[in-house]
């Protein structure tokens, strides 16, 4: 056995004293900040539950054929979509729908403008580096418990955790794409007397977009990758069906649940990265990759 | 003061360090310790060193050199793409180096335009709002900017590709939207870096032709950048050789051709086709008592009059005006091919 170096008794009481006393005297604070976003994930929800489910089916079928000019993409979602309200899970889809728009929305907040400082700050990007890192690695769980004791159950934790988990590969993707931007246009650029800000608008981000679309991909999918581990702290939706499939032993109501989650997984991701592959042919990387 | 302000560009003693410390490498390079020394003692690369070249207005001002040889940083100081460790900088007698921010913006937004080896082109726009760029970045409006663009997409012949994406065109379509793009600036000073490199050699020589076309009519102040000794013939007025950094050679490109006074010169002129570098006026006989059955301008070059010694012993030179200013024979020609060292007085 390694032998006792310290006593991680004392470590761990500290730890835990230390959060007891947050939750005491900040926990309503941290509390009235998230606030607000709860207010938008119930709008959100409100707001999607309120539209009449052809007008979804109508929406996402025609965004999917915007994204790729082809039908196939558009029967798949629509064959899916059939499903998910043939099978009794429209409401259920809705709210993992909103829960993700509404993790994804915040972690674009956040994230862009993290990705952009990290892009622009050599000492900015090390520090953040290992912190991503940490966010990636560490299992959700673990945060979960501290942000469930501060937030009180419900869906406030639920969204903060999927944010958690959800915005790292925005970041670095947003990073990455600012700083890949062909040297030679943004000398260009500077050459013709442009301020910072023009280039990073006028240039940056928009030869960026394409990866950073791929960012948000995977920000989605990492949000819908959470919704099971959401719903265990007061989050609704699939994920919660999913759950009670398992306390209950009921196979087909997880099975069907999961299924929901997999098209909700196959509608957005496919959207998503066909209108990423647009943009990437408008500018031309598609054949510098090739 | 005034002896400035003659010079559209002047590069007074430009030394540029690359590395963290680039004082010490300096003191080292003024110690006369070789660019590869310095290197090798220090870590330090030296871009170019103790440069100093003038440029007058409407000159087409070469800086030829190799790869690594310090060509592109020493555009880029004119502009202050890059800071020199040491030196001055003036373009129209002002000081480059003195200007704030907002000035060196504005001196680039409105006095200099740039054409790059890599095009440089925004690849989410289309042809025309490339062209516009640089009057958009200098507030134009609109309606006022695609205009001016519009006039200089059809002078450089890409009329019809106005809305396409730059990656849809071709090299020397690209390089011919980097052209526009500069030109629309209406600056009287255009910095080329190694803009016609990336082309394909047949296409290259049209767009060479192009540009003194067009240099004739507008008569900007080119400073053009190339590693292509027979393209700095071509079109230079004058010619600066780089070599790790320094300039070993300047001045005329006949005078270049026949008389190379460093060993890495020599070795350009040796492959060059001196027949089309040498203007008859350099080498002809001043001569003018003798007539002469047939004549030749005096912006002639050999290559020009060689297939006329088959009929004739000596060609008479005339200038602009049609006055003869000296005559010229094959003999004479073929001595400065074979590169006997100014062999005969120079012309006008
Ligand atoms: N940003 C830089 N950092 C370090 N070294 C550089 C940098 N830019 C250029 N150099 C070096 O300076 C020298 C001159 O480069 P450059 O001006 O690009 O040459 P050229 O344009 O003639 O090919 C080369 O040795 C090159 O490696
Ligand atoms: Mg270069």
């Amino acid at each position: 056995m390694f032998p006792d170096v310290i006593d991680t008794k004392i470590l761990r009481f500290w730890v835990d004293d230390g959060l007891t006393w947050v939750v005491r005297y900040w926990g309503d604070g941290f509390e009235a900040a998230a606030y607000p976003l709860l207010q938008l994930l119930i709008s959100i929800e409100r707001f999607l539950l309120w539209l009449p489910w052809w007008f979804i089916i109508v929406l996402l079928v025609g965004l999917a054929w915007l994204s790729t000019r082809n039908w196939k993409l558009p029967a798949v979602v629509f064959v899916g979509l059939l499903f998910l309200g043939v099978m009794d899970l429209w409401e259920d889809s809705i709210k993992t729908m909103a829960l993700m728009i509404t993790a994804t929305l915040t972690a674009i907040a956040i994230s862009l403008p993290v990705g952009i400082v990290m892009s622009r700050s050599q000492p900015f990007r090390r520090i953040m580096m290992p912190v991503l890192d940490l966010m990636q690695t560490l299992p959700s769980f673990v945060y979960l418990i501290p942000v469930v004791m501060i937030f009180g159950p419900g869906k406030i934790p639920a969204l903060i955790a999927t944010i958690i988990y959800a915005s790292p590969p925005l970041v670095r993707l947003t990073d990455l794409g600012i700083r890949m931007v062909d040297p030679a246009v943004m000398e260009a650029s500077r050459a013709f007397g442009t301020t910072p800000r023009q280039r990073l608008l006028g240039v940056q981000i928009p030869l960026a977009l394409p990866t950073i679309l791929a960012g948000v991909n995977q920000t989605t999918m990492m949000a819908l990758a959470m919704v099971v581990i959401a719903s265990m702290i007061g989050a609704g939706g699939l994920g919660y069906q999913v759950l009670q499939g398992i306390g209950r032993l009921e196979v087909s109501r997880g099975l069907f649940a999961g299924l929901g989650i997999v098209v909700l997984a196959i509608i957005f991701d496919r959207i998503s990265q066909s209108f990423g592959k647009q943009l990437q042919a408008r500018i031309g990387m598609a054949e510098k990759r090739t | 003061m005034s002896q400035r302000e003659k010079y559209a560009i002047e590069i007074k003693n430009v030394t540029k360090i690359f590395g963290p410390d680039p004082q010490s490498a300096l003191d080292l390079l003024k110690k006369g310790k070789s660019k590869a020394k310095v290197q090798a003692e220090t870590g330090h690369v030296v871009g170019i060193n103790d440069v100093s070249i003038h440029v007058e207005p409407g000159q087409v001002y070469v800086v030829m050199g190799l790869s690594g040889s310090g060509k592109s940083t020493l555009i880029r100081h004119v502009i202050r793409l890059i800071d020199p460790t040491s030196g001055e900088i003036y373009v129209h007698g002002t000081d480059v180096l003195g200007m704030s921010l907002p000035e060196l913006r504005e001196f680039r937004r409105t006095r200099i335009a740039m054409v790059f080896q890599k095009f440089g082109l925004l690849p989410h726009r289309s042809v025309i709002d490339n062209v516009a760029y640089g009057l958009e970045v200098r507030g134009i409006g609109k309606q006022e900017r695609r205009m001016a663009a519009q006039r200089w997409i059809d002078t450089v012949g890409l009329s019809g590709y106005e809305e396409s994406q730059p990656h849809h065109l071709s090299g020397g379509q690209q390089q011919r939207v980097g052209l526009a793009r500069a030109l629309s600036m209406d600056t009287d000073i255009i910095l080329m870096d190694e803009a016609f490199s990336a082309l394909d050699p047949l296409i290259r020589s049209g767009m060479q032709d192009e540009l003194l076309k067009l240099q004739a009519e507008l008569n900007k102040t080119i400073l053009f950048i190339t590693h292509d000794f027979d393209e700095a013939l071509k079109i230079g007025n004058r010619i600066a050789i780089l070599n790790d950094g320094a300039v070993v050679q300047e001045g005329r490109p006949e005078d270049i051709v026949l008389n190379p006074t460093d060993p890495h010169v020599e070795q350009f002129v040796a492959d060059v086709n001196k027949a089309r570098a040498i203007h008859v006026h350099t080498i002809m006989d001043v001569d003018v008592s003798e007539s002469c059955e047939f004549s030749v301008p005096d912006t002639a070059r050999c290559e020009d009059v060689l297939p006329l010694f088959a009929d004739h012993e000596w060609v008479g030179v005339v200038d602009s005006e049609g006055n003869r200013v000296g005559r010229i024979s094959a003999r004479r020609v073929i001595k400065a091919l074979a590169r006997y060292h100014k062999a005969v007085t120079t012309g006008p």
